[in-house]
């Protein structure tokens, strides 16, 4: 018994100007939604493939990250014996001691300068790590002032390229090859060699011990002989939760901002809605005393008038979703909030995501045009008919 | 008058007034009579006098105060609102001054509009509607729109659609107001043959005499009385 | 009747579909102002700094500290005035979420170099004596509550362990744009607890900041620090201390240049929204606007009139809007206060508020003109009716 959709269709078809005016309205509002929840997945995609759930990441106890952790050689060896410790070929353990410091590099095409993360490493760190590929370039001789540098370090830095130059610790260290580590936070980073860099510094201390469980499920076990050994002021997490906890910050700023940002944008869309359908009304009052007369009821008016200001939220959330879409294109370098490293990371669209902006923008377009097609369907069918 | 016929609208003793701020304003007042199968009523009268009420109350869009609405046996003014929406569908075709079309529908689509409130499939609603269009002698125009025909054009759609259901009754008010001599003039002789022809009830308010002319009947409501009937 | 009569009556002719418009344009207006306000309060570490402090820091990055026995060599070196230096604690009050800046500093001379920091003198002395005292700025006492002669205690993270402070004094800012959220505590206390338990970690500093006798040789005098220690075990990097907030800033800078875009959105948005309404207010009226014209009126009139109760709708939506910043940006400041120690609506905001309406009252008279100027009478007077 309903009023056809065509009615609803065309009628946005005739008032073409109004239309395109209101659903535009509706689309940066549904563009700014999906590219905040663009950006929050890119963040934590980014974490997500930065961690293994098996490898453990164990720092000074009371350290926010490794930056501001040390750890004595002493300690170090005291994890090396933990026996849940995984074994490899050839009686190789997965375990690596690794130094972590900040320094100023310059971006490349202009003068500021960003805090960017070199870590020291071993060469069982590779093996702790299966998603970093080298794809340039060669590995560093042992001992030598050669070092790694990631894909977006390459990219953005100045001296960051291979066969080029980076200056610090009052040495040269030439770049000899680039590793991908596709979204992960190791891209935004530079290795080396653990015992060249710590001369280097001069710092006699490492930052993290990283080894991966030989059974995953002995975490437990592990974190608590580790936190309640005497002799080490030290504490454990898996690998995945160290780098989740790093963006946590970043992750809620987003979020509130984000979702702050977009409900009072969307009240903006939402008064547009209201006016034009508020006005497609007044102006149809007498359609719809005609077809009140013909005998169709109080909700079928209602239906017809709000099926015409969800298709409005729906083609607002089509074309927003659209523009969207193109910001994957694009990367984000920023300093996180609580490292005070240099992150890359992007705009990653998922079908949650995709349908969680159509479904807002719909209710968008019904919120807008429920007040009117109330009135739509609470008109008196006399008075609406004098109107013609 | 014709006593053979059976009374399909009844009224008995029908009132109904208006509000204007603080003020009661009685526009009908215990009006009492009948309207046999088939008849072709002219409601006529002075500005102001009701007829138009009177007709919105007979056709289910306006409820009375006080009173009484037999068609076809059925009690309307103790119809709920769904109730009566449903019977409007089924039992009353309308026929506008302005003619009412909607905008954005053709002329099929639009005289297929009250179809849909019906069981009918696709198939039986697009024969009723080709029918009633063949009727009004304007199926080759089904695709076009209210604003690519002219006003008689336009008239003779709204008929098409006042009768695709086959109503109870046929209820005009003033359809030839917006209309040249000429295609009132056919609009009339359109009415006329679908009361000879199908034996449709038409109850008609006008001004123009000339479609008074057309009726059988003639009664003329005056301050809130309805005369006898003439002719 | 005046032509402001006028164009108000014209405007809420259409009482609903007014007010609606205009409860947009000042929903749009507020989240300008509060965007723009964000931004500002983004930059206020800048805005506050002074041209007359230099930082020294380790030129390889912050997390490399100098030896304190540099501060004697800056000291003498031409055009400096007063040497004070401390480090970054980074310390946790009960919990992460209180985060606040706490730095362990030579207390004396770094408030000479802070004069917008106002310390009571006795104050001053106390926290002197007091190994372990400490000074707060207000807002911060206020957040927890801690009156003079509270013990705090701070958990450490760059240097681990149950740190204990005595709070001996609360400063307050010369004016609203300095920070008030601030701890400072003994350097002394520090170094000396890090002799015994990290010895390796002692006699080392974070910065130094340098107050030179003259702002205009601010350049001359840290290119004269840099080179003293250049080519030693830890070389040094000097800037103002507006280019060394500016360098933190310019790292979070893709967050500050989203949030700019994100802010003019909100304005093309609101201007689809008013441009709606005048379009449908322009159309109704076409046949109005015939008869002007039949009356003799130009189309000058016209545009006037359409223009002006454009920017009726818009002003009036601005004014509401500026109104409401202020009472919604304290809100907002409240609670937010551990990102943004300082949070208020600068007069620049209220002018690109009000540029903002007065471009969106403008855009959206456009088209409606042009179509009301351009119809034929005939055309006009037709569609009365």
């Amino acid at each position: 018994m309903a009023i056809p959709f065509s009615y609803s269709f065309r009628n946005l078809w005739t008032r073409r100007l109004t239309t395109v005016l209101t659903a535009s309205g509706m689309a940066m509002v549904v563009f700014v939604f999906a590219s905040i929840l663009m950006l929050s997945e890119g963040l934590r995609k980014t974490l997500v493939d930065t961690g293994s759930p098996d490898n453990v990441v164990v720092i000074r106890k009371g350290s926010a990250s490794e930056v501001q952790s040390g750890i004595e050689r002493l300690q170090a060896s005291i994890v090396e014996t933990e026996p849940e410790v995984a074994f490899g070929a050839q009686g190789r353990r997965f375990l690596a001691k690794e130094l972590l410091v900040l320094i100023n590099l310059p971006k490349r095409g202009t003068s500021k300068t960003s805090q960017v993360t070199i870590r020291g490493i071993q060469p069982e760190s590779l093996l702790l790590r299966p998603q970093v590929k080298l794809v340039k370039g060669r590995m560093p001789k042992a001992g030598s002032s050669e070092i790694l540098a990631g894909t977006s370090i390459a990219r953005r830095f100045r001296g960051g390229g291979v066969g080029e130059n980076l200056r610090f610790g009052m040495r040269d260290w030439t770049v000899v090859g680039i590793f991908d580590a596709g979204n992960s936070a190791f891209s935004s980073e530079i290795w080396g060699d653990a015992d060249q860099l710590m001369q280097a510094f001069r710092r006699p201390v490492y930052s993290s011990v990283i080894f991966k469980l030989a059974d995953s499920s002995a975490f437990e076990a592990v974190k608590k002989r580790i936190e309640s050994d005497p002799r080490l002021t030290l504490e454990a997490r898996r690998e995945t939760r160290y780098y989740a906890d790093q963006s946590e910050m970043m992750a809620k700023f987003l979020r509130i901002l984000g979702m702050s940002l977009t409900v009072i944008f969307s009240l903006g869309a939402i008064i547009g809605a209201m006016i034009t359908m508020y006005s497609a009304v007044a102006n149809r009052t007498g359609e719809i005393g005609t077809l009140r007369a013909l005998g169709f009821q109080r909700g079928s008016i209602l239906a017809a008038f709000l099926m015409e200001s969800l298709l409005l939220g729906l083609v607002g959330g089509c074309i927003g979703l659209f523009f969207a879409s193109f910001l994957q294109l694009f990367t984000i370098s920023t300093m996180n909030f609580q490292t005070f490293s240099e992150l890359a990371f992007s705009f990653t669209l998922t079908f949650e995501i995709f349908y969680q902006s159509l479904l807002f923008s719909l209710i968008m377009g019904f919120v807008g045009g429920v007040l009117p097609a109330f009135r739509a369907a609470r008109k008196n069918i006399v008075e609406a008919l004098r109107v013609t | 008058m014709n006593q053979s016929r059976s009374a399909i609208v009844e009224i008995r003793n029908l009132s109904k007034s208006y509000r204007r701020g603080s003020q009661i304003i009685p526009v009908l007042e215990n009006i009492t009579f009948e309207i046999p199968d088939g008849e072709f009523l002219a409601l006529m009268g002075p500005s102001g006098s009701g007829k138009s009420t009177l007709l919105n109350l007979l056709a289910g869009i306006d409820s009375a105060d006080a009173g009484s609405i037999l068609i076809n046996g059925v009690e309307i003014t103790t119809l709920a609102e769904t109730e009566l929406a449903r019977w409007r569908s089924l039992h009353v075709g309308f026929i506008f001054q302005f003619y009412n079309l909607i905008p954005v529908l053709t002329a099929f689509e639009n005289v297929e509009l009250p179809l849909l409130l019906t069981r009918l499939s696709r198939k039986e609603r697009r024969d009723h509607v080709e029918t009633a269009l063949r009727v009004v002698g304007l199926a080759d125009r089904m695709a076009h729109y209210p604003s690519q025909l002219s006003g008689g054009q336009q008239q003779r759609v709204a008929i098409a659609r006042a009768v695709v259901t086959d109503p109870t009754i046929l209820v005009a008010d003033e359809p030839t107001g917006d209309l040249d001599r000429h295609s009132a003039g056919e609009i009339l002789d359109l009415m006329d043959r679908l009361n000879r022809e199908s034996g449709k009830t038409i109850i008609m308010v006008t001004h123009d005499p000339r479609a008074a002319e057309k009726a059988h009947v003639i009664r003329y409501l005056e301050k809130g009385e309805l005369s006898d009937a003439s002719r | 009747m005046h032509l402001a009569k006028l164009l108000w009556k014209n405007a809420f002719r259409h009482r609903l579909r007014t007010s609606l418009t205009i409860l947009g344009i000042t929903i749009a207006i507020l989240s300008f102002g509060m965007l723009r306000t964000v931004i500002s309060a983004w930059y206020a570490g800048v805005d506050a700094s002074s041209a007359s402090r230099l930082v020294t820091r380790n030129s390889i990055s912050l997390i490399f500290s100098l030896p304190i026995s540099y501060k004697d060599r800056i000291r003498q070196i031409d055009g400096v005035q007063e040497v004070s230096y401390g480090n970054w604690f980074g310390g946790v009050y009960l919990d992460e979420k209180n985060f606040f800046p706490n730095f362990a500093v030579e207390i004396e001379n770094y408030l000479k170099l802070y004069p917008e920091f106002i310390l009571p003198p006795e104050q001053l002395s106390a926290v002197s004596r007091d190994r372990k005292g400490c000074v707060v700025g207000r807002k911060l006492a206020e957040r927890f509550g801690w009156k003079i002669g509270d013990a705090i205690v701070l958990k450490g993270t760059i240097f681990p362990g149950d740190w204990e402070f005595v709070l001996r004094g609360i400063y307050r800012g010369k004016d609203k744009t300095i920070d008030e959220t601030q701890m400072f505590f003994n350097w002394e206390y520090l170094n000396e607890t890090i002799l015994k338990t990290m010895p390796r970690r002692a006699n080392q500093v974070g910065f130094y900041m340098v107050g030179v006798t003259n702002p205009n040789r601010a350049a001359d005098v840290a290119a004269a620090i840099d080179s003293s220690f250049k080519n030693s075990l830890a070389e040094t990097l000097t800037e103002t201390e507006k280019a060394f907030q500016l360098g933190f800033i310019s790292m979070t800078e893709a967050i500050v240049i989203a949030i700019q875009l994100v802010s003019f959105v909100v304005i093309i948005i609101i201007m689809a929204v008013v441009a709606n309404t005048m379009a449908m207010t322009a159309r109704e009226r076409i046949g109005e606007y015939a008869v002007f014209k039949t009356l003799g009126f130009r189309g000058y009139h016209i545009a006037g009139l359409i223009f002006g109760e454009s920017l009726v709708i818009s002003m009036t939506g601005c004014v509401l809007g500026i109104v409401l910043t202020f009472p919604a940006a304290k809100a907002f400041g409240s609670t937010l206060s551990n990102f943004f120690p300082t949070f208020n609506v600068a007069t620049s905001t209220i002018y690109m508020d009000v540029a903002a309406a007065l471009l969106v009252g403008i855009v959206a008279a456009v088209f409606p003109t042009w179509r009301a100027v351009t119809i034929r009478i005939a055309d006009g007077l037709r569609r009365i009716g």
